[in-house]
């Protein structure tokens, strides 16, 4: 969180009333959206309502003993973030206080109230190596130079998109090479600008951008389902709604972890605790997949758990996807996983009901689908101001009461998104992960994607993909019949069909993500084992034409086998493939 | 501290008084009424000149003649090793007829929310000595994991078998060297005499009594006071965990009488309510319950929480389940045609699950196949399930030899692995023993979620050629 100096709060207010997050103040000179602090303890709030003298604020931290009465002190500026090296491997709360840093101040491993960090570490030196020169001129958003962040990313630091009105340039009249911190002036403008390494934004507002464009490029996920049948594009817009249980977090932690993204940016939204403390734990140690570098070089963490302020559970989402959008003005493709947004709109609920507003649909506030909207509206492939392409991919897990997709927040999702992962509670129940159901889920972004599949992995990508969802498909269809009259009572192409489909689930769309091996499963993959279901189909139809019972069929040895090239290592899955379907053959062979 | 004679509105379990000077939100309040009883209550709502009382002990005898008198201090939770072995009421007062309470230290109840980041990863397995349990949805340290039930099952006993037998299997043998004791806190809300003098018997006949701390509100008690029964258990909890270095086992029943204290508060204040005419911010009530679980970095103690809910008419999706299912890392399902069936403790494992299992098993923890077959039991169990439908319109005859095996499977699942008694103890290698006998009346190429190096140590062949020399 970006702090206020102490000369910049002037103006005082007094406490009119108090109830949980929500406070009132009277004559407090304040605007919409400024940073207030509130009471003896100075805790965190921010202005959500004026009206004539009277002033609401929400707290972002615990209220008890709060009094009518206690003080109110403005910033005078709005809830903004600190936007500079040092972000990355760093977990946050939701108004981007550095959990570490806290448990220091604090002194204990409980969140006390009234303590305030900068969001990066001041102190801090990082080695500056200028990209641009004396007399050079810049725009806003140029990249003036480099720092090295992490391992795996190189920080830019860019003019600030305030620093200069949109077209106009000017002229570099002094920058130099060192060891700085994040306060010291790295570079001079000639219009007097001093640019440091650290940037603030108000996390409500969209950084400038130049151009949005379609997205074109996948996110490869190594998720066989999400590359195979349901791919989503860098850039995209995705939800992932599903009863608890089904499977949402290991979903999106998936792709936190195996997502081919420069950066990851996740944002735990009034989720569990421990959850949080594994991403702590486990991404130090799981190198990335492209870089092979720790994960948590690559990742920046945002933690607001269920049971800490409902307030800072609002801006969350906000602060998470404001550091996402610096790191796409960088020209890095960034996706950002929010889970959960149903706990994001029902923060929204809770303050908007003790604000007495007018609810909507299920106790909602009638702004819901707007706010929805901006937050998705503000993911997408871009070309920054400075002329570098970079993307936000936005993930949202929709956590729906009961299970039931018909509510207010998942409908007003699925009218921005446009990819639809719908988690299934019986597919969880009887272990097939990822619980993502195939016939309810959708891309839109398959045909925009199909010539880099093309391109990169296979040219029948899309024709075999059409394929699998056929089989799939008709098994549906089938499986009603066979609820009616049992499998048996079917005639033997549709058992045959059945057994094809079984594969499909197993071998294919199953994927053992506790599995060192399964976990990841790259596009040629992914393809290959297709590829291979594929054969058996082939090989078996043939041979059911030539008159051979489907019972004998079924009972060959070689098909089970295709559930296990999941676990083969990569570099082997290709080969282990052809053995299996030259024994296909054979065995199929043998039978006519 | 100022008393004022100024009440202005009673209604439910709130009352509204005009006070001349600030009054903290959250603030403790005690009324006496006209005939000398004193009741305590808390601000929920503090504003310049007039303040909403929560009033625990219930409204009744308060009228616009009661004093009212403000504390000055949130609800503290007076707490100390001592309690162990005591029997409290709902708002923590001893109704044992032991000796006063001295406390080490006086405690806010509404609990600080724990770092993410100071928080340890639970990954010591527990061992219920239940297979449904133990097997298919392991418990570890400093999980919660609630038991989802209705009406007229018998979770109240399945908790108590978990109490009586929960054990960490390495400190058994390595002896406690590091000294961290197990202790049991027990907050009852809303539940009846009977059920209350259950587990009270319980408790003394196995001497559990000595080493848990009993917070009893009953179904007479006042409804309000059930909203602070669960945070006095688990401040107590959180002081005997990360002072005392206490393994913290804390059972909470039934939190359904929690959420209905809950739903009644915010009805009397006229809130706008959410689903069911619960309030809206139910879920962030029941996670500042529910996430006061867990493990600390380089603390000793853990609070591992047991919460117990009635599925209002067995159903899973009403906001109480609902919600709770979110928070929580998991959920154990009773199930009341498994009851009616006679499985004792009756668990139905398919919609059960817990989410911390993956990492308290396993080599080291339990044994290298219990994931791996627990995965294959799920599954199998699920198709024999899928296939008793079928089985009720076709008939048996009509289903093919596979599918008769899966029906047997499932069958025998519930009668041998499930079932157990209330009363018996398995250890882990007794329940993945029963796991591999069940799974051996299986064909092996069936078994496509266990690795083919278990298969070959666990797989009992002979019967399995037994059953091919069937066909």
């Amino acid at each position: 969180m970006s702090q206020a100096t102490e000369s910049d709060v002037t103006e005082d207010g007094v406490i009119e009333s108090v109830s949980g997050p929500v406070v009132k103040a009277v004559d407090l000179d304040a605007r919409m959206n400024d940073v207030v602090y509130v009471g003896h303890e100075g805790l965190m709030g921010e202005v959500i309502e004026i009206e004539g003298n009277l002033t609401t604020i929400q707290v972002y931290e615990e209220t008890s003993g709060v009094s009518p009465g206690q003080p109110v002190e403005s910033t005078g500026a709005p809830l903004s973030v600190d936007l500079g090296p040092g972000m990355l491997d760093t977990i946050y709360d939701g108004v981007q206080r550095p959990l570490d840093v806290l448990e220091d101040k604090m002194g204990s491993a409980f969140l006390d109230r009234g303590v305030d960090s900068p969001g990066i570490d001041l102190e801090r030196t990082w080695e500056f190596t200028p990209e641009v020169e004396e007399g050079d001129e810049v725009g806003r958003g140029d990249v003036l130079g480099t720092v090295p962040e992490t391992e795996s990313i190189e920080h830019k630091v860019m003019v600030p998109p305030d620093a200069l009105d949109e077209d106009e340039t000017a002229t570099i009249s002094a920058i130099e090479s060192g060891n700085f911190n994040v306060t010291e002036t790295v570079a001079e403008l000639d219009n007097g600008e001093e640019v440091t390494m650290r940037q603030e934004w108000p996390v409500r507002k969209q950084r400038p951008t130049k151009s949005k464009y379609t997205p074109r490029t996948p996110l490869v996920s190594g998720q066989r389902i999400l590359d195979g049948l349901f791919p989503i594009a860098k850039g995209g817009t995705a939800a992932i709604p599903g009863p608890f249980g089904s499977g949402k977090t290991v979903t999106q932690q998936s792709l936190a972890k195996f997502s081919d993204a420069d950066i990851v940016v996740y944002i735990g939204c009034g989720e569990r605790g421990n959850e949080m403390t594994e991403v702590i734990d486990d991404f130090p140690e799981l190198p990335d997949p492209q870089t092979g570098n720790p994960l948590m070089a690559r990742t920046c963490l945002i933690a607001n758990t269920s049971n800490m302020p409902v307030a800072a559970r609002e801006s969350c989402i906000y602060t998470g996807i404001t550091i996402a959008e610096y790191y796409r003005d960088m020209g890095y493709d960034v996706a950002l996983m929010a889970d959960s947004t149903s706990r994001w709109a029902e923060a929204m609920r809770e303050i908007s009901s003790r604000l007495e507003e007018m609810p909507g649909e299920e106790g909602y506030p009638a702004y819901l689908a707007a706010r929805l909207a901006q937050f998705y509206e503000r993911a997408g492939y871009y070309e920054n101001t400075n002329g570098t392409e970079g993307s936000i991919t936005a993930i949202g897990a929709v956590s729906p009461p009961g299970g039931d997709f018909s509510e207010p927040v998942t409908q007003n999702t699925l009218r921005i998104v446009k990819t639809f992962w719908a988690l299934d509670a019986d597919l969880a129940e009887r272990r097939h992960f990822p619980a993502i159901n195939w016939n309810e889920s959708y891309s839109l972004y398959r045909d925009q994607l199909d010539d880099w599949f093309l391109e990169n992995v296979a040219d029948d990508w899309p024709e075999l993909r059409q394929w699998a969802i056929d089989v799939l498909d008709e098994e549906d269809e089938l499986q009603e019949i066979v609820q009616l009259v049992g499998k048996d009572a079917l005639p033997e192409d549709q058992q045959l069909t059945l057994e094809v489909a079984r594969y499909l689930r197993e071998a294919y769309l199953q994927q053992n993500g506790l599995d060192e091996v399964d976990r990841y499963s790259p596009p040629e993959k992914t393809y290959r084992i297709l590829q291979g279901i594929k054969s058996f189909n082939d090989e078996a139809f043939e041979a059911l034409d030539a008159g051979v019972p489907v019972e004998e069929i079924q009972s060959i040895e070689a098909a089970p086998r295709l559930n296990r090239i999941g676990t083969t290592p990569d570099d082997e899955a290709d080969e282990f493939v052809s053995e299996i379907e030259e024994n296909l053959t054979e065995q199929l062979r043998e039978l006519y | 501290m100022k008393e004022y004679k100024t009440i202005t509105e009673i209604s439910g379990p709130l009352v509204f008084a005009e006070v001349d000077e600030p009054v903290g939100y959250d603030e403790i309040v005690e009324i006496e009424t006209p005939d000398g009883t004193t009741k305590r209550g808390q601000v929920l709502e503090t504003s310049e000149g007039l303040v909403a009382i929560q009033v625990f002990e219930g409204t009744d005898g308060i009228n616009r003649d009661a004093s009212v008198k403000f504390i000055g201090e949130t609800l503290q939770m007076p707490v100390t090793e001592d309690l162990l072995g005591r029997v409290l009421d709902g708002s923590g007062r001893p109704i044992d007829d032991g000796p006063d309470i001295v406390p080490e230290e006086r405690r806010p109840i509404v609990g600080e929310a724990i770092n993410p980041y100071s928080r340890e990863y639970p990954e010591e397995f527990i061992q219920t000595g239940v297979s449904g349990i133990d097997g298919m949805n392991t418990l570890v340290r400093g999980q919660k994991l609630p038991i989802f039930s209705s009406s007229g099952l018998p979770h109240n006993e399945l908790a108590l078998q978990i109490a009586r037998q929960a054990t960490v299997p390495e400190e058994e043998e390595g002896d406690d060297e590091e000294g961290s004791e197990f202790a049991v806190i027990f907050g009852a809300m809303g539940i009846t005499a009977e059920e209350a003098n259950e587990f009270m018997e319980d408790f003394e006949r196995t001497g559990a009594l000595e080493r848990s701390v009993v917070f009893m509100n009953l179904a007479d008690d006042p409804a309000v006071e059930r909203t602070v029964t669960p945070r006095l258990a688990l401040t107590t909890a959180e002081y005997l965990a990360f002072d005392k270095g206490y393994h913290v086992l804390v059972i909470l029943t039934d939190m359904t009488n929690y959420c209905e204290a809950l739903r009644e508060i915010g009805a009397a204040r006229e809130e706008v309510p959410g689903r069911r005419g619960y309030p809206g911010y139910m879920y962030t009530n029941l996670a500042t319950i529910y996430e006061r679980a867990g493990r600390i970095k380089g603390e000793d103690g853990s609070i591992t929480q047991i919460p117990i809910l009635t599925m209002p008419s067995n159903d899973i999706t009403h906001p109480i389940p609902d919600l709770t299912g979110y928070i929580t890392e998991g959920q154990i399902i009773v199930d009341p045609d498994l009851n009616s069936k006679g499985v004792e403790p009756p668990i139905n494992v398919l919609p059960s699950l817990s989410r911390l299992m993956d990492d308290g098993i396993g080599e080291g923890l339990t044994r290298g196949d219990h994931g791996d077959v627990s995965d294959q039991l799920y599954a199998a169990y699920a198709e024999g399930e899928d296939l008793r439908d079928l089985v009720n319109i076709v008939g048996r005859e009509a289903l093919s030899e596979r599918d008769n095996k899966f029906l047997d499977f499932a069958e025998r699942f519930e009668r041998e692995f499930v079932e157990q008694g209330f009363d018996a103890n398995r250890d882990i290698e007794e329940t993945l023993e029963v796991g591999w006998d069940l799974l051996s009346m299986l064909p092996k190429q069936e078994l496509n979620r266990i690795g083919e190096e278990y298969i070959e140590e666990y797989y009992q062949d002979e019967e399995a050629e037994a059953v091919t020399a069937d066909d």
